[in-house]
């Protein structure tokens, strides 16, 4: 994997339009919602969990699992857990204020 | 062999997918899809990364496998188990598992170039890579550590057990800790500076680590009770952050997307709630705030009424507004709120609720409660749009709310003025349920307690609510 000049300048292009994404997409939340957005972003934010597989597998299948394999298994651990329960507890909330919100409707 | 381009085509789509599920998580009607549209890219990106290893080098699945059953494990049984009221602390400790997950990967990856042969990159890669695993482990070390501090706090400083006193946790801020926090700043990056002068020296990235894990744990501590929703969004805010730095790390541009997005969309959430309480972000993070400093000791008295008066005035009356604070979350009341209002709603009576956006202790507090009690949400309203009902209603019902209701905001003097409040004071009778007539967290005495239109219930949140309930069906 080598980076170029042009690699590094198109992912801070990326990171810097997508900063600029993230508060337009939410200019306004009514306030309800404010605990299941902030825990479902904070499931997206385990995207790290990306990371975290590819040097599961890299760092291991280097030979000697070292520092950096027990690392990455702590990494995968934590990312996994962030991200299966934040998406179910975000459910688990949404459930409870939206679903009522249908029954109520009928 | 396939071609390197569908994965990043995958990867694509997975980000396309967080997209529309934040944007859709920002509306009741969509919510629940939003939510279902970010688990689906997110499994889609796990599926696509896994696939590439599968397809383009030996796999070593032991650990992945391991480690994902572990993670599963651990979350599902979490989330699952966690009652409502807990929801603030454990959305405090998944933001610090996803930031430490980030620092761990930056450090995996630095460990991993170090110990293998031409593993260190040179020239505008070794700039670039050891800048973002520099970065990813500042933040995400910071995001870990402070996100711990604050679930602590969260958890601690309610009841002495036997004693039932009312005690808050300490918050801790010498006048001098706001320079020790720049210095560690100012070192971290001297280190960062440190690693790349020297890339394969170990001590820098183990010396990243303690000082910014020293860094979080001192950025929270200052930060008092009614503060923590800030300090809650804006350690979302820095988890993303962390994952975008990782994404540079590993040259990934679904981490670096996903990250910033829930990076930007964590800070514009820190900053409605800044305005909520009219503070600004600076002195949240900054200056103490009723921690320590001077509190208006309150030397008027007024004598509380009993749940059996109230029942009598509750009696027959047309409006009720129900303006709940963190003493329910507390006191854990709003079963018995829920039944109060199915009461009264059966003797004829309408029933509202006024939620603060600060009440509580995460963003959304009150809302995540009442719904758990089943309280419809058209009835939960929102501070702007209750405040013009107050005057036509016949009593408001304080649930240990204090500050969000002071009167005293709406003057320029003291340090709630200007603060946006509650018009409870508005209503024809004002009933309040708190312990005592004690301070909040602004450290301010409240008129509101010594009106005459006002009655003190004296006690625990539940326990009062029981006994109003009790003598109200006695009636």
């Amino acid at each position: 994997m080598s980076l170029t000049v042009a690699a590094l300048l198109g992912s801070i292009t990326v990171f810097a339009l997508a900063i600029f994404l993230g508060f337009e997409l939410i200019s306004k939340v009514p306030p309800t919602l404010h605990t299941p957005l902030m825990s479902g972003a904070n499931a997206i934010s385990g995207i790290t969990i990306v990371g975290a597989l590819i040097l599961s597998n890299t760092a291991f299948n280097d030979g000697n699992p070292g520092a950096a394999a027990w690392m990455a298994l702590a990494a995968l651990i934590m990312a996994t857990i962030n991200v299966v329960g934040g998406f179910m507890v975000t459910n688990r909330m949404l459930e409870m204020i939206a679903g009522k919100r249908r029954k109520g409707g009928e | 062999m396939v071609n390197s381009a569908v994965w990043e085509i995958g990867y694509l789509i997975s980000a396309a997918l967080f997209i529309f599920g934040i944007k859709q998580l920002s509306s009741p009607r969509t919510a629940p899809r939003g939510n279902r549209l970010g688990a689906t890219g997110m499994l889609l990106a796990v599926l696509v990364t896994l696939a590439r290893m599968y397809t383009e080098e030996v796999i070593g699945w032991e650990l992945i496998v391991g480690g994902l059953a572990i993670g599963i494990l651990i979350g599902s049984l979490m989330a699952t188990k966690v009652e409502m009221t807990g929801m603030p602390e454990l959305v405090a400790l998944f933001n610090g598992f996803g930031g430490g997950a980030s620092a761990l990967v930056g450090m995996s990856e630095a460990f991993s170039r170090i110990s293998t042969e031409g593993g260190i990159p040179e020239g505008i890669e070794l700039y670039a890579t050891w800048v973002a695993i520099g970065l990813s482990g500042l933040v995400g070390w910071v995001t870990l550590s402070g996100s711990l501090v604050a679930m602590m706090k969260l958890k601690g400083g309610f009841t002495i057990p036997l004693s039932k006193k009312w005690v808050r946790f300490p918050t801790w801020c010498p006048p001098w800790l706001n320079a020790l926090k720049m210095l560690l700043l100012m070192g971290l990056l001297y280190l960062i500076w440190m690693t790349i002068e020297d890339p394969t020296n170990k001590d820098y990235i183990w010396g990243i680590v303690g000082m910014s894990s020293l860094l979080g744990i001192l950025f929270v501590i200052p930060i008092g009770g009614a503060d923590m929703p800030v300090v809650v969004s804006l350690l979302n805010s820095l988890s993303g952050i962390a994952a975008a730095f990782t994404g540079f790390v590993i040259g990934n541009n679904v981490l670096i997307i996903a990250g910033s997005m829930v990076g930007a969309a964590g800070l514009v959430l820190t900053f409605i709630m800044c305005k909520a309480m009219n503070r600004t972000l600076q002195d949240v993070l900054f200056k103490a705030f009723g921690g320590t400093g001077d509190k208006d000791r309150p030397t008027r008295t007024k004598v509380g009424s009993d749940p059996e008066e109230v029942a009598m005035v509750l009696d027959g009356v047309q409006k009720v507004i129900i303006v709940p604070g963190y003493g329910m979350a507390v006191s854990q009341s709003q079963h018995a709120v829920k039944e109060f209002a199915d009461m009264m709603e059966a003797e004829g009576c309408e029933i509202s609720y006024g939620i603060h956006p600060v009440a509580g202790r995460m963003p959304g507090h009150m809302n995540v409660l009442l719904a758990e009690a089943n309280v419809p949400y058209e009835q939960l309203i929102e501070m702007d749009d209750i405040n013009s009902e107050f005057p036509d209603c016949d009593v408001a019902l304080i649930i240990g709310a204090n500050d969000t209701t002071n009167p005293v905001a709406r003057t320029s003097e003291g340090p709630l003025a200007g603060m946006p409040i509650l018009d409870v004071d508005k209503a024809r009778v004002v009933v309040i349920i708190k312990r005592s007539l004690s301070v909040g967290y602004a450290g301010v005495d409240n008129d509101l307690f010594y009106m005459d239109k006002t009655m003190m219930l004296f006690g625990d949140g539940k326990k009062m609510m029981n006994e109003l309930n009790s003598a109200i069906k006695e009636l």
